[in-house]
């Protein structure tokens, strides 16, 4: 982690791919206790209008924030962290599932108390399109 | 049509929910987090912390069943079964570890109806066994107004 020393404003995080299957989709729902059927039953998500199963917004703001932490190296370093879910994440019912495409830049620096606070704009994309609006974490950077 | 005189008012507190180490665990392995100092104590104590740590997004899942109680309430008149999420934010004083006993008290922070759509803000403030604060969480959640 020795390059986070030298971390500057407009810094591109390393982007993450990961994919979200229906099998993630039942993991999480039991790891949360959101078991809203929209998540895991074709047949409730056809009938309220959606394309198919999608994944919990939830889930998806959890790996966009694993993203970021997983750049610092310690998932007990995010401050605080805000998004608006802005598409949903449909999780098609095969092997593969959804890909979703992480990616961050550095928005600001800041310093409070002797900790280093790096401001991350974050790019959640599936299928092409954004699926998070206004994503930004705030990390404290070691050292 | 939600009950707007809940506006500016908050909720009792909640039971203390107990954070286990298998919990955080699970929750960590559901979103792919393999950071030792989530799964293993010896790595969080080496790292500083009292016990295993949880993902940042955990803060949330406390409060969920809570926000689903609530609005399941007849009395608030809100139709959970159209809602979306529409969007969330967490801001953390310390991270959740295991060991920690957490009450929430839900404040309604705002509600508001645009394009037959109702919007709902909630607030939830975690604080810790010591009563010192541990997370706060925000929540928009939207669902149609009546036709």
């Amino acid at each position: 982690m020795s390059e986070l020393t030298t971390v500057a404003e407009g810094d591109e995080l390393p982007p993450l791919t990961v994919q979200v299957t229906r099998a993630d989709l039942v993991r999480y729902a039991g790891a949360s206790g959101d078991f809203n059927p929209i998540h895991w039953n074709d047949r409730t998500a056809g009938a309220v209008g959606l394309p198919g199963v999608i994944a919990h917004g939830m889930l998806t703001m959890a790996l966009a924030g694993r993203f970021v932490t997983g750049w610092v190296g310690d998932p007990a370093a995010l401050r605080s962290y805000g998004v608006r879910f802005t598409r949903p994440v449909v999780v098609p019912d095969d092997d593969e599932g959804a890909t979703l495409e992480l990616s961050g830049k550095v928005k600001a620096l800041t310093e409070t108390d002797g900790v280093r606070i790096a401001k991350i704009d974050i790019v959640a994309k599936f299928d092409g399109r954004t699926v998070l609006g206004r994503a930004q974490a705030e990390i404290a950077l070691p050292g | 049509m939600p009950d707007e005189s809940w506006v500016g008012r908050s909720l009792d507190p909640s039971d203390p929910y107990q954070v286990s180490r298998v919990k955080i665990r699970e929750f960590a392995t559901a979103i792919g987090e393999d950071s030792r100092i989530c799964h293993d104590v010896g790595a969080a104590r080496a790292a500083g912390h009292p016990d295993v740590v949880a993902p940042p997004t955990f803060a949330a899942t406390i409060t969920m069943p809570l926000i689903e109680s609530f609005l399941r309430d007849p009395a608030f008149g809100w139709d959970y079964s159209r809602m979306v999420h529409g969007d969330q934010s967490i801001a953390l004083q310390r991270p959740i570890r295991a060991g920690d006993e957490l009450v929430t008290v839900i404040h309604v922070d705002d509600l508001s109806t645009r394009a037959g759509s109702h919007m709902l803000t909630l607030r939830c403030e975690l604080t810790d066994a010591d009563g010192a604060a541990v997370a706060s969480t925000k929540a928009m959640l939207v669902t149609q107004a009546a036709s």
